[in-house]
C-alpha cells in the first residue's frame, strides 16, 4: 500500500488538518485562524474610529467601548500578529534549514490548538456576559473591580494561549538547535530564522512572567487571595512590573519575525546578498538581550523615582543603535542592487519611512520628563501603531505575498496587492500621524468620548476617515486571496524567480517530506550560490535517497486542548455560588486533558517511514505531495 | 492631465494649511502652549528632540530615496546581477558611532531633568515662623471625581484646583479606590494616582487662567479607570498670591446660611438628601463620600465638565448616570427617599448650590 495520498473528500480534509503534525499544515491553520481574529480586531478598531469620529459620540457606550478596546488591543496582539507571525515561522523556517519538520511536530500541533482554544475561550466572552474591559494592560486595581466575568476570560484565554505560544517558541529553538542540514553554520543561517530563533527564546523568557501574573489575578479573583488588593497588603504595581517585563520582550517577539521577513525580501528583490549580514544577527541579538532591560520605560509616570527612571531611560535609548544598524544595513542591501517593485517589495520599502517614524517617537519616549507628557496620551498610541502597524504588520503583509506561493502553490494578484498596499498605507499614516498631535494637544488615550471645547475634533475625525481607507485595503486583499484561490494558477519552485534560501529550491507547496535527500550547504544563500554555479537542481545533497522516517497525525493535541477549553469553563464559574455545577466542569475539563496525556505516554507511536519507491514515484509526478493516508 | 495635476495641488495645499491653522492645540490643554516651568522644560526636551530625531529622517531619506530612485531593475535591465557586496566595516562603525554621539546629546538634559522634576525636597521646608515655605496641595482621586486639600490651611475642595501663580506648588497623590492619573497637560507631565502609595511632584503656574478664553486650565484623567475614565476631568484656577490668599481664608469661613428664600428650601433639601456625601463648607479636610461643594457657585463645570449653569445642574441631580456612567452618585429618586425631586425642589436645590460662593 502507498502512503502517499490521493484527491480527499471535504470530511477527510477536515480530519486531516484537525490531526495534522505537519509544520506547513499547522501554519496554515496558523494563517487561517490568526487572520480570522486579525479581522475580529479589525472589525473591533473601526468601532472605536466611529465612536471617536466626533465630539460627544454615542454610538457606543462608556462601558462597551472599554470592552472594545481592550478585546482590539488583546486580539490584535495575542491572537492575530503572534499566530500570523507563528504561521510564517512555521511554513518556512524548517524549510529555509532543510529540515523535514520542527523538532516535535506532535507539541507543534499541541501548540496551535491551545492558542486557538485560548482565543476562542477569550473571544467567547462577548456572548457570555461580556468581555473584559480592563485595557489589554489589565491593571491590577481597575480588573479586580471590574464585575462580571471579563476578567476572567482574559486571564483564563491567555493563560491557555500563552501554554501554546511557549510550547511554540520551545519547539523552534530546538528545531533550529538541532535541525539544520548539514553545513547550515548558524552564520549562514538566513535571517528570517535567526529572528525566529531570537523571537522563541524571547518567547521563554517572557511568556513565563506574564503567565505568573495571570496566575496571581486568577488566585485573586478566584480565590480571594490578596496579591493584588491593597486594603490586605496587596500591591498592583506587581502586576505593572511582570506584565511589562513580558509586555516589552514582546514587542520584540513580534518585530523580530517581521524584521526577518524584510530581510529576506530585500535581499530577494534587490538581487542582492544583505549587505552586513554579521551586523544584522548581531543587531537582531542585542535587541533580544536590551529588550529584557527596558521594560519600567512603560512606567515612567508610576512613581519609581529618578534613579529608575534615568537608568531605564538611557537602557531605552540604546536599544536605537542596533535598530538603526538595521535600517542602514537595509539601505545598503537596496543600495547597488536591481530593484524590482513587486508587491512584497513595496511593503518592504514603505516600512522602512513608517518604522523609522515609529522609532524615532519611541526614543523620544525614551526621554523620561517629556514621557511624562507623553505617556497614556494619544502620541504613544500614535507611536505603537507605527512601530506594530508600520512594522509588524506591514511585515505580515510582505510576508503574505511573498510566501503564499510556497505555503499554497499559486501567486496572489500583484495587480490587486498593489490596490490594497496603497489604501493601507495612505489610510495608516492618516489615522496615525495625526495621532502624534492629538496626544501633544492634551487628549488622553482610552477615552471613549471627548467634549468638543478641547480643539481636537479635525484631528479625530481625519483619523477616522484613515482606518475607513485601512478597512478598504483589507477588503481587497480578501477578494485578492479568494479570486487567488479560485483561479489557481500554479507556480514552479522559484516563482520570483530570484529566491535565495532553500525553501525556493523545493517544489511550492513542498511534499509533506519537505526534502526527499537532506540538502548540503555551502554558504549564506544556499539556492543562489547553486544557481550562480549553474546547479540545474538547485542543491547538492548530503545523503543518498532512502526511506524517510515519518511522524504519525494524532487527535490528541486537539483532545488534550479542548479539555483544557472546558476546564477554563469549570474555573470560570467556580466564584459563583449560584453555579455549583463548575467545579463539576472543572474536574471534567481536566480529566480529558490528563486522560488525553496518559493515552499519549501509553500508547507507542512510532511514526511510519516513506520508502525510497515511493519517494521517486512521487519526484515523477512533480514531487508536491500534501500528505499521506 | 494638468487639471488633474493643479486640483491635486490645490488640495495638498489647502491640507497643510489646514493642519497648521489648528496649530497647536487649545492653551487649556495643549502641551505645545507651556504655561508653566514644568511644561516648558519637557517642551524645550520636545523640541531638543524632534531636531535630533529630523535629522536622523533627513539622513535614513536621502539614501532612501536615492537607493529606490538609482536601482530600479526597469533602469538597470532585467539581466543585470549586482555585485554581491558583504558588508563594511566602515560603514558599520559610523552608523553605530553617530547615534550614539546623538543619544548622548539626548541623554544629559534627560538625567538632569528626571533628577530636577523628581526634586521635592524642598516640600517640608519651614520658616522661622514654622510655616511652610511652599504651598502643598493633597490629592485624593476617587471615582470620577477628585478632592483637593490644603493641609497647611485647613480647607479642602474638590473638582476645581486653586493654585497660586509664579510659585512652585507641591503636590501628594494618592488614590483612594483604583489608580488613576494626574494630568494638567499644559501645566506638567502626568504622575500616575496609585492606591497603594503617596506620589509627589511639583508643578508651577506662570500664567493667571483668567487670560485663557474658558478662565481654567484643564486637568485629566490619564489611566483608565473604568466607563466615566474619560469624564474624569477637573479644572485648574491659577490666580496671583493675593487673590489665591484671599480666596483661602474666604474658604477658611464657614459658609453663610442661604438669603434668598429659594435657596432656603434648597438648603433644607440639601440637608435631607445630600448631607450624607457632600460637605458644603470648604473648612476641615476632606474624606466624604461626594465631592465637597464649598463655594459651588463659583465653579467653571459641573462634576469638572458639564456646563454650568441650573439647568444642567437639575438633570445632573435627577440622574447622574445619564452623564457620567458608572459614578457612584445615587440618582434623585433614591437621594430623595423614594420619590423623583419635583421641579420646585431641583430648583430650589439649585438655586442654593449656586449660592454657595466665596468670589466677592
Amino acid at each position: 500500500m502507498s502512503s502517499l495520498a490521493q484527491k480527499k473528500g471535504f470530511g477527510a480534509v477536515l480530519w486531516d488538518y484537525l490531526t495534522t503534525v505537519d509544520h506547513k499544515k499547522i501554519a496554515i491553520l496558523y494563517l487561517i485562524s490568526g487572520g480570522f481574529f486579525f479581522l475580529v480586531g479589525g472589525l473591533e478598531a473601526m468601532l472605536i474610529r466611529i465612536q471617536l469620529m466626533k465630539a460627544g459620540n454615542d454610538f457606543l457606550s462608556a462601558g462597551l467601548y472599554n470592552e472594545i478596546i481592550t478585546m482590539h488591543g488583546t486580539t490584535m496582539i495575542f491572537l492575530a500578529a503572534m499566530p500570523l507571525l507563528l504561521a510564517f515561522m512555521n511554513a518556512i523556517m524548517p524549510l529555509q534549514i532543510g529540515a523535514r519538520d520542527v523538532a516535535f511536530p506532535f507539541l507543534n500541533s499541541l501548540g496551535f490548538w491551545l492558542f486557538f482554544f485560548g482565543g476562542i475561550f477569550l473571544n467567547l466572552s462577548w456572548f457570555m456576559g461580556g468581555a473584559p474591559d480592563a485595557g489589554w494592560t489589565n491593571y491590577a486595581s481597575l480588573a479586580l473591580a471590574s464585575e462580571g466575568h471579563g476578567i476572567d476570560f482574559y486571564a483564563l484565554g491567555l493563560t491557555i494561549s500563552g501554554f501554546g505560544t511557549l510550547i511554540a517558541g520551545i519547539n523552534f529553538l530546538v528545531t533550529i538547535i538541532n535541525m539544520r542540514a548539514p553545513g547550515m553554520t548558524y552564520m549562514r543561517m538566513p535571517l528570517f530564522t535567526w529572528t525566529t530563533f531570537v523571537a522563541s527564546a524571547l518567547i521563554l523568557l517572557a511568556f513565563p512572567p506574564l503567565t505568573i501574573g495571570l496566575f496571581f489575578m486568577i488566585f485573586d479573583r478566584l480565590f480571594d487571595s490578596n496579591f493584588f488588593v491593597v486594603e490586605m497588603g496587596g500591591n498592583t504595581i506587581i502586576w505593572e512590573h511582570l506584565f511589562w517585563i513580558f509586555g516589552h520582550p514582546e514587542v520584540y517577539i513580534l518585530i523580530l519575525p517581521a524584521f526577518g521577513i524584510f530581510s529576506e525580501i530585500f535581499a530577494i528583490f534587490s538581487r542582492k546578498r544583505l549587505f552586513g549580514y554579521t551586523a544584522l544577527v548581531f543587531a537582531t541579538i542585542l535587541i533580544g538581550f536590551y529588550g529584557f532591560m527596558v521594560w519600567a520605560h512603560h512606567m515612567f509616570t508610576v512613581g519609581l523615582g529618578p534613579t529608575a527612571n534615568a537608568v531605564f531611560a538611557l537602557a531605552t535609548m540604546i536599544i536605537a543603535v542596533p535598530t538603526g544598524i538595521k535600517i542602514f544595513n537595509w539601505l545598503l542591501t537596496i543600495w547597488g542592487g536591481s530593484i524590482q517593485f513587486s508587491v512584497a517589495m513595496v511593503y518592504a520599502i514603505a516600512f522602512i519611512p513608517s518604522f523609522v517614524a515609529g522609532g524615532v517617537t519611541g526614543v523620544m519616549q525614551a526621554i523620561a520628563p517629556l514621557d511624562y507628557q507623553l505617556h497614556d496620551s494619544y502620541f504613544i498610541v500614535a507611536h505603537f501603531h507605527y512601530v506594530i502597524v508600520g512594522g509588524v504588520v506591514l511585515g505580515l503583509l510582505a510576508g503574505t505575498h511573498l510566501y503564499w506561493p510556497k505555503m499554497f502553490g499559486t501567486m496572489l494578484s500583484e495587480k490587486l496587492g498593489m490596490v490594497t498596499f496603497w489604501f493601507f498605507f495612505i489610510g495608516f499614516h492618516l489615522t496615525f500621524f495625526i495621532q502624534h498631535f492629538l496626544g501633544l494637544f492634551g487628549m488622553p488615550r482610552r477615552v471613549y468620548t471627548f467634549n468638543a471645547d478641547q480643539g481636537w475634533d479635525l484631528y479625530n475625525l481625519i483619523s477616522s476617515v484613515g482606518a475607513l481607507f485601512m478597512a478598504i485595503g483589507i477588503i481587497v486583499l480578501l477578494v485578492n486571496v479568494v479570486l487567488t484561490t479560485v483561479k489557481n494558477v500554479r507556480v514552479g519552485n522559484d516563482p520570483w524567480g530570484d529566491g535565495r534560501t532553500l525553501e525556493w529550491a523545493i517544489p511550492s507547496p513542498p511534499p509533506f517530506y519537505n526534502f526527499a535527500q537532506t540538502p548540503l550547504v555551502r554558504g549564506l544563500d544556499t539556492y543562489w550560490i547553486e544557481k550562480m554555479e549553474g546547479n540545474k537542481e538547485g542543491m547538492i545533497y548530503a545523503e543518498p535517497l532512502g526511506d524517510i522516517h515519518m511522524p504519525n497525525g494524532s487527535i490528541i493535541p486537539f483532545v488534550m486542548s479542548f479539555g483544557m477549553f472546558v476546564a477554563a469553563f469549570g474555573a470560570l464559574y467556580f466564584m459563583d455560588d449560584t453555579k455549583p455545577w463548575a467545579l463539576a466542569v472543572l474536574v471534567i475539563g481536566l480529566g480529558i486533558t490528563f486522560g488525553s496525556m496518559l493515552v499519549r505516554s501509553l500508547k507507542d507511536d512510532l511514526g511510519f517511514y516513506i520508502t525510497k519507491e515511493e519517494l521517486i514515484e512521487d519526484a515523477k509526478r512533480g514531487g508536491n505531495t500534501d500528505g499521506h493516508k | 492631465m494638468m487639471k488633474g495635476l493643479t486640483n491635486w495641488r490645490l488640495f495638498a495645499l489647502m491640507t497643510a494649511l489646514l493642519v497648521f491653522l489648528s496649530g497647536c492645540g487649545r492653551e487649556e490643554i495643549s502641551t505645545l502652549i507651556p504655561a508653566g516651568k514644568v511644561a516648558q522644560d519637557q517642551f524645550n526636551l520636545l523640541i531638543l528632540s524632534s531636531i535630533v530625531m529630523t535629522f536622523v529622517i533627513i539622513v535614513v531619506s536621502i539614501i532612501f530615496v536615492l537607493a529606490i530612485v538609482k536601482f530600479r531593475r526597469s533602469k538597470l535591465g532585467e539581466d543585470m546581477i549586482p555585485e554581491q557586496v558583504e558588508g563594511s566595516a566602515k560603514l558599520e562603525f559610523i552608523w553605530t558611532a553617530v547615534p550614539i554621539v546623538l543619544l548622548l546629546i539626548l541623554a544629559v538634559p534627560t538625567v538632569y531633568s528626571t533628577f530636577d522634576l523628581a526634586d521635592v525636597t524642598a516640600m517640608d521646608s519651614v520658616n522661622e515662623e514654622g510655616e511652610q515655605n511652599h504651598l502643598t496641595v493633597n490629592v485624593t482621586a476617587y471615582l470620577y471625581w477628585w478632592e483637593f486639600e490644603y493641609p497647611e490651611q485647613g480647607i479642602v475642595t474638590a473638582q476645581e484646583l486653586v493654585v497660586p501663580t509664579d510659585e512652585r506648588v507641591y503636590f501628594n497623590l494618592i488614590s483612594a479606590d483604583i489608580k488613576h492619573s494626574f494630568w494638567i497637560p499644559s501645566v506638567g507631565g502626568k504622575l500616575d494616582v496609585n492606591p497603594e502609595n503617596v506620589n509627589k511632584f511639583y508643578l508651577e503656574f506662570d500664567k493667571p487662567s483668567s487670560e485663557l478664553e474658558t478662565g481654567v486650565f484643564y486637568g485629566k484623567c490619564a489611566e483608565l479607570c473604568g466607563p466615566s475614565h474619560a469624564l474624569m476631568d477637573f479644572k485648574v484656577k491659577s490666580v496671583d498670591r493675593e487673590e489665591f490668599d484671599q480666596w483661602v481664608t474666604a474658604m477658611q469661613e464657614e459658609p453663610e446660611p442661604a438669603a434668598e428664600a429659594l435657596a432656603q428650601d434648597g438648603e433644607e433639601i440639601f440637608a435631607n438628601s445630600c448631607i450624607g456625601c457632600h460637605a458644603v463648607s470648604g473648612v476641615g479636610s476632606g474624606g466624604m463620600a461626594g465631592p465637597n461643594l464649598a463655594a459651588f457657585g463659583d465653579r467653571n463645570r459641573i462634576a469638572g465638565f458639564l456646563e454650568h449653569d441650573e439647568e444642567t445642574l437639575k438633570n445632573w441631580i435627577e440622574d447622574p448616570q445619564q452623564y457620567k456612567p458608572g459614578n457612584l452618585m445615587p440618582d434623585g429618586e433614591t437621594n430623595n427617599g423614594g420619590e423623583p425631586f419635583s421641579e420646585q425642589e431641583l430648583d430650589a436645590l439649585a438655586a442654593y448650590l449656586m449660592s454657595l460662593t466665596v468670589e466677592e
